[in-house]
């Protein structure tokens, strides 16, 4: 699995990524000297510490932030060309759906802006509801579902116009322990039946291990990738893997990583 | 039912108030006829002549009440010129003129809006109007609508524009502002991740505009429109000061001309019930709508 991995086009490539914000106080260093390849079908988990950072990163690839210098290219284009032609889904920490649409009407909400036909968008709305197990909610209202299930609908709305990458900003940060295991579970699922290419911010250890094949540890001030650890996992991956002892190592090194990160502070 | 004790209590704090007002500015005038006749007054005399003048300087509440049914029911039912007799709402009569009062608002009220919302789409898309049009709005509500109004009530007189649309104008001069500050903070709700969002599927500014903002901004333009109806009646009043035929402000000011403080303050309350009839018909699409839309009101 891993090997095949590796042999996959790259989707994602970052080189000697810099961005300098200027704060009211100075430049801030939000980014230094970042270089990362994700190849297609990865699940590249970003962790580390606020301000390392994970999100701007992000937010780079999506072109909602634009780096000092470096170069960065996502399916071969520049960020703003890859979102024209519609490349990659994001999902922020909270749904965002609007409350005056239904769940159907929310998840439309991005076809009817690029564009698409009335029977497509109606199709694809179907369809993606599915997708997140979310079939018969489409009438609903956003405050009808629980938190849970409003994240699944942005997720199928990020999913609807059919972006081979999805972006996720810490898309299960505001979610109780439970939902947030079983939603990890489900976007597995949803990952191995899509084929696509996964970039995850994330706050925990667990979270990262268990999603990811591979786990890009950040630390801040500056902002800077301290270690890249491959997963041994495939993709099939029960919740028992979390007891294995290979799991446990992979999340103590990440926990190192973390520590060490924090020491040259 | 459990509100209706504080609402009753308050009603009465006021009813007791306004009494113990009429009669301590009305004490004056009674005492000095009193004197001229060379007659006694005894408080409890007093108090029942304050309360009973026919051109009193506070007349008291239910001289105002039986007024205000005396030019409403009675002028309806049993005037020459009333509907029963007549089919047509007697022009001696409040409701008339009341109609005609809700009518220039109403029409002032959705111009002042209109303009209100336009401008404020403007000043959210465009840099310029952002920094230029706000001084302007501000000073126009500093200018007193008393001078204003006689002025423009006249020039538009001068060009032959007379009637409802001069009233129009000015309610809407009053209350397309309110409109403007609401709408303004209402199509700048929508937080940074909810444009971000719009951003990654590479939405228009257009599209941003009718897709996130204008609903996101409907709470803050019924806050707006509340305020905004009011100030277009006051602005439709004034208006209707200078010039004769219908209208609640000719009859104030008719009333003022010839003393009758009693019909003055009548005028007064058809005002109010009008103000009171307006920001709450508002209030009820207000409720409608945001239920509708899913906001929790």
């Amino acid at each position: 699995m891993k090997d095949t991995l590796s042999l996959a086009e790259p989707v994602i490539e970052a080189e000697g990524l810099n961005l300098i914000f200027q704060a009211a106080d100075g430049p801030v260093q939000a980014l230094r000297d970042v270089s990362l390849t994700i190849r297609k079908g990865e699940f590249v988990s970003f962790i580390g510490p606020s301000g390392c950072g994970k999100t701007t990163f992000l937010r780079c690839i999506a072109a909602l932030e634009k780096p000092s210098s470096g170069r960065l290219t996502v399916n071969g284009l520049s960020p703003e060309a890859a979102r024209q032609s519609r490349a990659y889904g994001y999902v922020f920490q909270a749904a965002g759906l609007y409350p005056w649409r239904t769940i159907a009407g929310n998840i439309r909400l991005p076809l009817e802006i690029m564009g698409f036909s009335r029977a497509d968008q109606a199709e694809r709305v179907q369809r993606v509801l599915e997708l997140v197990d979310l079939q018969g909610f489409g009438k609903k209202f956003p405050w009808q579902l629980s938190g849970g299930m409003q994240q699944r609908a942005s997720i199928a709305r990020a999913l609807a116009f059919d972006a081979d990458i999805l972006l996720m900003d810490e898309p299960f940060g505001a979610l109780d322990e439970i939902v947030r295991d079983r939603l990890n579970e489900e976007l597995l699922k949803l990952w191995a039946a899509t084929g696509k290419t996964v970039g995850f911010v994330t706050h925990s250890i667990p979270e990262a291990v268990y999603l990811s094949t591979r786990i890009v540890v950040m630390s801040p001030r500056p902002g800077r990738i301290t270690d890249v650890i491959e997963s041994p996992f495939g993709r099939e991956r029960p919740l028992e893997i979390r007891d294995s002892p290979e799991f446990l190592a992979i999340a103590n090194r990440v926990r190192e990583g973390l520590r060490a990160g924090h020491i040259d502070e | 039912m459990r509100a209706l004790v504080p609402v009753l209590t308050v009603v009465a704090a006021i009813l007791a108030l306004w009494y113990l007002a009429a009669i301590w500015l009305n004490a004056d005038w009674a005492r000095d006829q009193a004197q001229r006749a060379g007659a006694d007054l005894p408080f409890s005399e007093l108090v029942s002549q304050t309360l009973s003048q026919e051109r009193p300087k506070l007349p008291a509440p239910h001289q105002v009440a039986q007024e205000f049914h005396k030019l409403t029911w009675e002028e309806e039912t049993e005037g020459r010129r009333g509907f029963v007799k007549s089919g047509s709402f007697s022009n001696r009569g409040l409701i008339h003129h009341a109609l005609a009062t809700l009518t220039a608002t109403a029409f002032g009220f959705v111009i002042g809006s209109g303009f209100g919302i336009l401008l404020a789409v403007g000043i959210v898309h465009n840099r310029a109007m952002d920094l230029s049009v706000m001084p302007w709005a501000i000073a126009s509500q500093t200018v007193p609508i008393v001078a204003i109004a006689p002025m423009i009530i006249v020039v538009l007189n001068s060009v032959g524009v007379a009637g409802l649309i001069p009233k129009a104008i000015i309610a809407a001069y009053l209350s397309f502002f309110p409109v403007v500050v609401g709408m303004v903070k209402g199509l700048r709700s929508p937080d940074a991740m909810q444009t971000d969002l719009l951003r990654t599927w590479n939405a228009s500014g257009f599209q941003a505009l009718m897709r996130l903002r204008l609903p996101s901004s409907v709470p803050f333009l019924f806050a707006s429109l509340k305020v905004g109806i009011a100030a277009a009646l006051v602005g439709t009043i004034v208006a209707e000061l200078p010039v004769g035929g219908a209208g609640l402000g000719t009859r104030l000011l008719a009333g003022s001309y010839y003393g009758q403080t009693i019909q003055i303050w009548a005028t007064l309350i058809a005002a109010a019930l009008l103000a009171l009839l307006m920001v709450g018909a508002v209030g009820l699409v207000q409720r409608l709508t945001l239920k509708r839309m899913g906001f929790r009101a």
